[in-house]
């Protein structure tokens, strides 16, 4: 069985200019201690995902179909009080910007052994017993445990939502953006350490970025989505490597490279979509170089190129060169 | 690229310190706390050159940005622009920032919501009186949006900001840094805000900019490998200080200071790098406002030595201009 399936998810936003498609058709899974980096522009649907898998939708958010099934079980249809119980226990998420995720009036141990006393229902002996361990697995000194977060840096507050995270064991940690906010050196301490932990506790790992250029360091499989949906799935090699879609290739170009030659690249014409008006057809097409007639008017559906690799284009198999 | 540089220095920083004083006497019992933000700076940008300044936050790179252009109190130090000391005084200060112009980092804090895109544009016509007549200001405010790539410029003019997307607006905020032909443009942080695939197009535009008008920039970024795609020299901050300077090429391939270096081997890279072994330095970058002996990165350097937290290592010659400080370097 596998660890997470996210089956055809739909994630509807219903608001007073009309249904808004953040999540539309997106299947992917998770196998225990794989890492999956979920990658795309602003507004593409990647948070949406996330927080669908934990169910934390704002209100105006619904999942209008699909299935995300986390060892089988269908997790989209429980209802709040029965979602709660996998929550945390089953996945959980760390959240973008440490600096303002955590309670200022309440020191770290408390935080972190929170979960657990409402979980598990261990004393709070236990809990900051267990919280003091989870600042050590995250690299911090087990005594900062009744430390409140004005006293740590951002590096750390970061570090103290990974512990967080990892309070009731779950199998599947999601990271939204977890070091956006922050350094590159803070930046490589918080990767490196995600990648430890999850070799560490064979948990599943999804990683959601705007940085492409991050992912091949740290995933086995990478989602690239736009307006939506997936446009391309495949492991590293396939993304970075043998890119089929025209969005993935220009997206890569993106990135400087100063192992290639120092041109600023084109960059890819025009913005992307108002997700209330996402164009016809495949949704990428008028921002696309080589669209044609056929990509204004019929969406493309995900075809399988090679085992694990994805790709949602009409043009993708007219120019196969896999090597 | 290079022969738009000319020999002619713009912009000369010479060991410009800013601190700032804390006054903690309302929350704590300690005393006074100075931070030193900028402590000791030098460097020259010569005309059509872009240098990048590149650091963690708190090393000073913003700030170094807003004291040359006289927008936070210098506390030592001189700024000589085109040969002449900027000064305080009102008319000097007049003139000087006429010339020289900032970009900021957010496009959607940095425009005035209130205003339509054709009085954002044209405001600082007409606070230096430049523009005589309405058709004057209409047609340098076109030719602006024009080159900013905001086309046909009829159909922005009486926009406002929030209509714009991302990219459309850091454009227009191109377009009002560049209206008054500036000689010299600090741009702080102007593409981190945008998404990856809008980012390419302003940096281009702005080395179009270089290229028409002969402009320079002081680009500042904590991203080193896009200070590398769009700068001619790299300057690497640490607390307030710059640890090496040297041409873009030179500091990302062959960087001596083991900050620079411990920089550039964390650089992400799009492609599978699954195996690489990344070295990262511990810690984060220390209170500014600690008073140091020796070198500032001495505390998180794998090679320090006893000299370095002694003594305060001196600028040495590494290669044509190239300066690095740093004691383990000795000079060939």
């Amino acid at each position: 069985m596998k660890l997470l399936e996210v089956n055809h998810l739909q994630t509807y936003f219903d608001t007073s200019h009309g249904v808004l498609k953040a999540v539309d058709d997106v299947s992917f899974d998770l196998e225990y201690g794989e890492s999956l980096g979920l990658v795309g522009e602003s507004g593409c649907g990647k948070s949406t995902t996330a927080l669908s898998i934990c169910k934390l939708l704002p209100k105006e958010g619904r999942i209008n179909g699909g299935e995300i099934l986390i060892e089988g079980q269908d997790m989209a249809s429980l209802s709040d009080d029965e979602i709660r119980k996998h929550r945390w226990a089953d996945v959980s998420i760390i959240f973008q910007g440490a600096m303002n995720a955590l309670n200022p009036v309440m020191n770290v141990g408390d935080q972190i052994g929170e979960a657990m006393i409402l979980h598990e229902g261990i004393t709070k002996d236990e809990a900051d017993k267990r919280a003091a361990d989870l600042l050590e697995l995250v690299e911090i000194p087990r005594e900062r445990i009744a430390n409140y977060p004005h006293e740590f840096s951002g590096g750390m507050k970061q570090r103290v939502m990974i512990a967080m995270a990892l309070a009731c064991n779950p199998k599947i940690v999601i990271g939204d953006e977890p070091t956006t906010a922050l350094d590159v050196m803070v930046q490589a301490q918080i990767l490196n350490l995600l990648e430890k932990l999850r070799r560490e506790l064979n948990m599943g790992l999804i990683l959601i970025t705007h940085d492409l250029s991050i992912l091949g360091e740290t995933c086995d499989k990478i989602a690239v989505m736009y307006a939506g949906r997936i446009m391309e799935m495949g492991t590293a090699d396939d993304i970075f490597n043998h890119a089929m879609h025209p969005y993935t290739q220009k997206l890569i170009e993106c990135f400087p490279n100063i192992e290639k030659a120092k041109i600023i690249p084109e960059g890819i014409k025009g913005a992307p979509p108002n997700m209330l008006e996402v164009p016809e057809g495949c949704a990428f097409h008028p921002r696309c170089d080589k669209a044609c007639d056929v990509c204004m008017h019929s969406r493309p559906e995900p075809r399988e190129i090679s085992a694990a690799h994805v790709v949602a284009c009409h043009l993708a198999d007219a120019e196969v060169d896999h090597e | 690229m290079n022969n738009i540089i000319s020999d002619e220095i713009v912009v000369q920083v010479t060991d410009m310190k800013v601190y700032f004083d804390i006054d903690k006497r309302k929350f704590a019992r300690t005393g006074r706390k100075v931070v030193r933000a900028v402590d000791g700076v030098s460097f020259d940008l010569r005309k059509g050159e872009i240098l990048s300044l590149v650091g963690e936050s708190g090393s000073g790179k913003t700030t170094t940005g807003k004291a040359i252009l006289q927008l936070v109190p210098v506390t030592s130090g001189e700024v000589k622009f085109n040969g002449a000391p900027v000064s305080k005084e009102k008319a000097m200060l007049k003139a000087f920032r006429q010339k020289a112009q900032m970009i900021y980092q957010d496009p959607y804090q940095s425009l005035n919501p209130r205003l339509n895109i054709l009085d954002i544009i044209a405001e600082p016509l007409d606070v230096n009186h430049l523009a005589g007549t309405e058709k004057e200001r209409m047609g340098k405010v076109c030719s602006a949006l024009e080159t900013a790539g905001l086309t046909p410029p009829e159909d922005f003019l009486y926009r406002y900001p929030y209509e714009l997307s991302g990219g459309q607006r850091q454009r227009v905020v191109v377009a009002g840094a560049m209206i008054m032909d500036p000689d010299f443009i600090v741009a702080d942080e102007p593409v981190s805000m945008l998404d990856a695939s809008i980012r390419t197009s302003i940096l281009r535009l702005m080395l179009e900019m270089r290229d028409k008008t002969g402009v320079s920039y002081l680009f500042i970024t904590h991203d080193l490998s896009l200070a590398w795609l769009i700068s001619d020299r790299i300057a690497i901050m640490y607390l307030g200080k710059i640890m090496e300077i040297g041409p873009a090429e030179e500091i990302i391939k062959n960087g001596i200071h083991p900050y620079t270096r411990a920089l550039t081997k964390i650089m992400p890279v799009p492609g599978v790098n699954k195996d690489k072994e990344r070295i990262v330095l511990e810690g984060e970058t220390p209170d500014a406002s600690i008073e140091m002996t020796g070198c500032r990165f001495c505390g998180r350097c794998p090679v320090a030595m006893a000299e370095c937290s002694e003594k305060e290592p001196e600028f040495k010659m590494a290669g044509p201009e190239h300066l690095v400080a740093c004691h383990r370097f000795s000079e060939a």
